[in-house]
């Protein structure tokens, strides 16, 4: 988001600026600004998509192996943390699906309802094979052939099992896609 | 290690007499078949004997002879820490012919049965709680019987209409292939390639 937002004062906002004598000066003069107005103006709905894309809470939704990747990346090295993404055992409080695994006939019905508890605006991100298209189980009598025949998929996540890398880049193609198509009302 | 269960082996033979009906010692394992209905009082003495002293019992494992009959072989797999010995017990039985539970004996026996019953559809007579085990609520059919087709019956999927997960007849789009990965050329025999289509049909010759 862009916190300046008088027209013709900032440079481009749409790229991330690094650390140097242009991001002071943009810092310099947003403080000057506070000071001096005390308030600042942005669009509401450029401001709702950088709430949302800054603290995508997501379920968590581990099924199988993928569920270990999907830890480390929560772990110290990958640190979902900073992106304000937190694991939330609660299908109210998140924003965001992780389906890390094989989702079975079994699990099924109870995967739609936790699906349904959860609160508006709501994604998926389906994590691996299994979850893509039931993977290495595509032909089994007991699995669901990929998740999005019983949830709406915003991304999908390669990999048997994804690195959580690969994890946290679908994160962050999630928040692209939020920051793109994100309105206040779906 | 071998001359033990030999001795262990002829022990049984004496204590067990007609209960037994074959005993064997190959690759360093024990291995008796019993009379299906004597597999209660089989793992009592298992247990109990001072020879013995099988206390623990591993698992419990069906295995589909389709083409056999009787059809279905029940194996436990039972362990002596008192001796440091492991046997292996076997029976044999069918759909409609009932094993006796040894739930009573060895107490894990109760969801190792439900295990087989559910995927083999072996039914255990005196089971304190014979329901399913791990397939589906509902489901029909016994997946780990030879005659069960690997993608089963059913597949599930979200209707959006009802409100809720739907089950309906398995259609796939690409049917399971089967390929045989130690030749390079055997799962390619009958498959046309593009623009082979007018090329006359070679006899085919044995890849060396």
């Amino acid at each position: 988001m862009s916190v300046v937002t008088q027209p013709g004062t900032a440079p481009d906002l749409g790229q991330p600026l690094g650390p140097g004598a242009e991001q002071d000066e943009i810092l310099a003069r947003v403080t000057q600004e506070l000071q001096d107005k005390g308030f600042v103006l942005a669009n509401v709905d450029k401001l709702v998509n950088w709430a949302r894309t800054g603290s995508l809470w997501p379920m968590t939704f581990g099924l199988a192996c993928c569920a270990v990747e999907m830890i480390h990346a929560y772990m110290s090295r990958y640190d979902l943390d900073r992106f304000g993404v937190v694991p939330r055992p609660s299908p109210r409080q998140s924003d965001v699906m992780i389906v890390a695994g094989t989702l079975t006939n079994k699990m099924a019905p109870a995967f739609r309802k936790v699906y349904d508890q959860m609160a508006e605006p709501r994604y998926v991100i389906s994590m691996g094979s299994c979850a893509n298209g039931g993977g290495y189980y595509h032909y089994s009598y007991a699995i669901v052939r990929g998740c999005d025949r019983v949830v709406p998929v915003d991304v999908y996540v390669p990999g048997c099992p994804p690195t959580a890398e690969a994890l946290v880049y679908g994160i962050l193609q999630l928040q692209k896609k939020i920051r793109r198509t994100g309105a206040l009302w779906r | 290690m071998d001359q033990a269960l030999k001795e262990l082996a002829e022990h049984l033979r004496d204590q067990l007499g007609d209960k037994l009906l074959a005993d064997e010692v190959r690759l360093g394992e024990l291995m008796i078949t019993v009379k299906r209905d004597a597999i209660v009082a089989v793992l009592k003495s298992l247990r109990d004997d001072s020879n013995c002293r099988f206390h623990q019992l591993m698992d419990i494992c069906g295995v589909d002879y389709a083409d056999e009959s009787p059809r279905f072989e029940i194996v436990y797999n039972l362990l002596s820490m008192t001796h440091n010995t492991r046997i292996r017990v076997k029976l044999r039985t069918d759909e409609d012919d009932p094993v006796p539970s040894v739930a009573g004996v060895f107490s894990t026996a109760n969801w190792f049965e439900r295990e087989i019953w559910d995927m083999y559809g072996v039914f255990f007579s005196d089971h304190p709680d014979l329901r399913r085990l791990l397939t589906d609520y509902g489901f029909e059919g016994h997946p780990l019987r030879k005659d069960f087709p690997l993608t089963g019956y059913v597949e599930v999927r979200y209707d959006d209409e009802q409100k809720r997960v739907v089950y309906e007849p398995v259609k796939l789009t690409q049917e399971f292939r089967n390929f045989d990965f130690e030749s390079p050329w055997e799962g390619m025999e009958r498959v046309v390639l593009p623009g082979d289509e007018k090329a006359e049909a070679e006899p085919e010759t044995e890849a060396s």
